[in-house]
């Protein structure tokens, strides 16, 4: 067994790119379920939107990256209008319904065969429409040190990634900890309770379900741009669920706890996965028990496992407070 | 009859003791309004007029359609039919949120307090024309600091009045019932009304709470306040209550002082059903 590569597989992967992504999309939810107590089932539909708005201008239209960012800012923003303007004011599970609905509609026109000259169809976009962010990339050799690894571009987005977490955490800090951030806690509590002192809660939601839906896409932003492609098979339900597990992971309604959430999901999978392929292919795991294309698979029943273990000893996620939880039975 | 200013209970001597009847100066007036739920009319009010700075009553049997009314005069139901105002605006399809702004402050029959926020803040929240409450404004605390330590003094001297200080601190969740009453009431204090409408505040509280609570809501007229409250307790009603409005399957069916109206052959009826003159024993035994 090769330890050291699988701690430099696993430690490169716990702060790497996939777990920048998932820690923006379990951002922007704890947003919207964590903070307010709208049930977002939707949220693969805001990153395909901000991937898809990165990639379609620059490619097919010509425009500037930056400009392309604003698009795909303004999308999400439109989206979310779509959502809530119909549901916000009816029953939480109208919300649910919607957007679990809304998502799959934009995976679907994605790959949808009308629109294959601009959207590209279910092979999606490849093609170089990241080249003026990573033409600023400093850094002309990747990182290889014996923990971690990264190659050139992915040390870039991995850089940059992490400062977009740290600023939209610091924003987010400020806001939940203000009294609007009380007000989108009353809310999840009750809200005709709010609206009995006079607040406009559907203006709030709505504001909830942008900022949310913002943060999520900018999670898009940076899923296509590491991969220089958008793949519309990527942002299924299970993107959504996996975001709601990381939420999960790390206690929703609190600012942080998604981050951390992200990174120990991606410590999981990828540890499980090495630790297996090194037993596989060191025939320390006998092969009629798990095959070498099945690790795969096997690493999300572990991880599976390891969900409904949380679930049983500590409820409220790694971070969350016990007590907090508790009161939730409305005792 | 001429309309015409007076304070605290005196318009009780120049109002007719009769359903819908005038008051000389109505803070609250509502026009046929009715309520049904398929073949079940639970609001039938056809006239109804409150007597500003007073406290009234409002009793009635279980199902009598007290909280529906409630639900409709504060926007978070809409009537069938009718037309209602609050200080001469008519209220007719305002949102529950604006009805609250124009200064009428309703609590719940099943209180509402918001469980994983702490008492101060929920006593916080209900504080008007807050800058933090904006999203803008909220990322720069140095533009609401100042206007948040003001809310928190307010809500303080309020929860030292109605004894839950200690609880500051505490989820809404950890109170009893009783407590968890007495911030509803203080919470919705906080947004400065000019009428509080109270469901049952008195519901499953504890006698030593009740007079305090029985004491916050003479306070409110003192303070020139008017209020409305369903209440159960007929000693309750004696004691605090300038006047008494009885509803029954929908309609006023009486109104009054409190002496007058539970003397009143109507209220009795509504209360034991129609024939509690009967005498059914004997009914029985013949047949
Ligand atoms: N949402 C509803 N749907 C159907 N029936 C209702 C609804 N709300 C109230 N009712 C009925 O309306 C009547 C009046 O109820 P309510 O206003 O709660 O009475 P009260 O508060 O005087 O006890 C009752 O018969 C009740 O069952
Ligand atoms: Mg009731």
């Amino acid at each position: 067994m090769d330890f050291l590569f699988i701690i430099q597989q696993t430690l490169s992967a716990t702060i790497g790119v996939n777990t920048i992504i998932f820690a923006l999309a379990a951002i922007g939810l704890n947003m919207h379920f964590g903070y307010t107590g709208l049930l977002n089932f939707g949220q693969a539909g805001f990153l395909a939107i901000g991937a898809y708005s990165v990639a379609v201008p620059v490619i097919s239209f010509g425009l500037p990256l930056w400009v392309a960012f604003l698009i795909g800012i303004f999308n999400s923003v439109i989206f979310a209008l779509i959502l809530g303007v119909p549901t916000l004011r009816l029953r939480a599970d109208y919300l649910a319904i919607v957007t679990i609905a809304a998502a799959e509609i934009v995976r679907q026109i994605a790959r949808s065969a009308t629109f294959n000259s601009t959207l590209g169809g279910s092979d999606g976009i490849t093609g170089k429409f990241g080249a003026e962010f990573f033409a600023l990339n400093p850094f002309k050799s990747g990182l290889n040190t014996p923990i971690l690894r990264f190659n050139a571009n992915d040390l870039w987005v991995v850089i940059t990634g992490w400062l977009l977490v740290a600023l939209i955490v610091f924003l987010m800090w400020i806001m939940v900890n203000s009294p609007w951030g009380r007000l989108m806690r009353a809310i999840r509590e009750d809200e005709d309770a709010v609206r009995s002192l006079g607040k406009n809660v559907y203006l709030y939601k709505m504001q909830s379900l942008i900022i949310g839906g913002v943060i999520g896409a900018c999670g898009g932003f940076v899923y296509a741009l590491s991969r220089q492609s958008v793949q519309p098979d990527n942002y299924g339900t299970a993107l959504t669920f996996f975001a709601y597990t990381v939420l999960i992971l790390g206690g929703a309604a609190r600012v942080f706890s998604p981050v951390i959430g992200a990174m120990i999901f991606w410590f999981l999978i990828v540890f499980i996965e090495q630790v297996l392929r090194q037993g596989v292919t060191n025939n320390l795991i006998p092969d009629w028990l798990i095959g070498a294309n099945q690790v795969s698979q096997i690493r999300f029943m572990l991880m599976g496992i390891g969900l409904m273990l949380l679930m049983i000893y500590r409820p409220q996620g790694i971070f969350g407070d016990k007590k907090e939880l508790a009161l939730d039975a409305k005792a | 009859m001429q309309r015409h200013s007076v304070s605290g209970n005196e318009f009780v001597a120049v109002t007719a003791e009769t359903p819908g009847s005038a008051k000389p100066d109505p803070i609250l007036i509502a026009d046929h309004i009715t309520r049904t739920f398929g073949g079940l009319t639970a609001v039938n009010v056809d006239h109804l007029e409150i007597q500003r700075g007073s406290i009234t009553a409002l009793i009635g049997p279980n199902g009598a359609g007290k909280t529906t009314f409630f639900n409709l005069l504060t926007g978070y139901d809409a009537p069938n039919s009718g037309t209602w105002s609050f200080n001469e605006k008519a209220l007719n399809g305002i949102p529950p949120h604006k009805v609250a702004r124009l200064g009428m402050v309703r609590t719940f029959q099943l209180t509402k307090a918001l469980y994983r926020l702490t008492v101060l803040e929920n006593m916080a929240l209900g504080a008007r024309g807050q800058k933090g409450e904006s999203l803008l404004t909220s990322l720069f605390p140095w533009v609401w600091k100042a206007q948040e330590r003001e809310i928190q003094e307010k809500a303080i001297s309020i929860l030292t009045n109605f004894k839950l200080i200690d609880k500051k601190d505490d989820f809404a969740a950890a109170l009893s019932g009783g407590q968890r009453k007495l911030l509803e009431m203080a919470r919705a204090l906080m947004v400065e009304p000019e009428m509080v409408m109270l469901d049952e505040p008195m519901a499953g509280v504890n006698p030593a709470l009740k007079q305090s609570l029985l004491e916050h809501i003479k306070e409110l007229r003192t303070q020139g306040k008017t209020v409305l409250f369903v209440e159960h307790d007929m000693d309750m009603v004696h004691e605090i209550s300038d006047w008494v409005i009885v509803m029954s399957q929908g309609q006023i069916i009486a109104e009054g002082t409190p002496t007058s109206v539970m003397k009143n052959e109507h209220v009795i009826e509504a209360y034991l059903g129609a024939h509690h003159d009967v005498d059914l024993s004997a009914e029985g035994e013949k047949k």
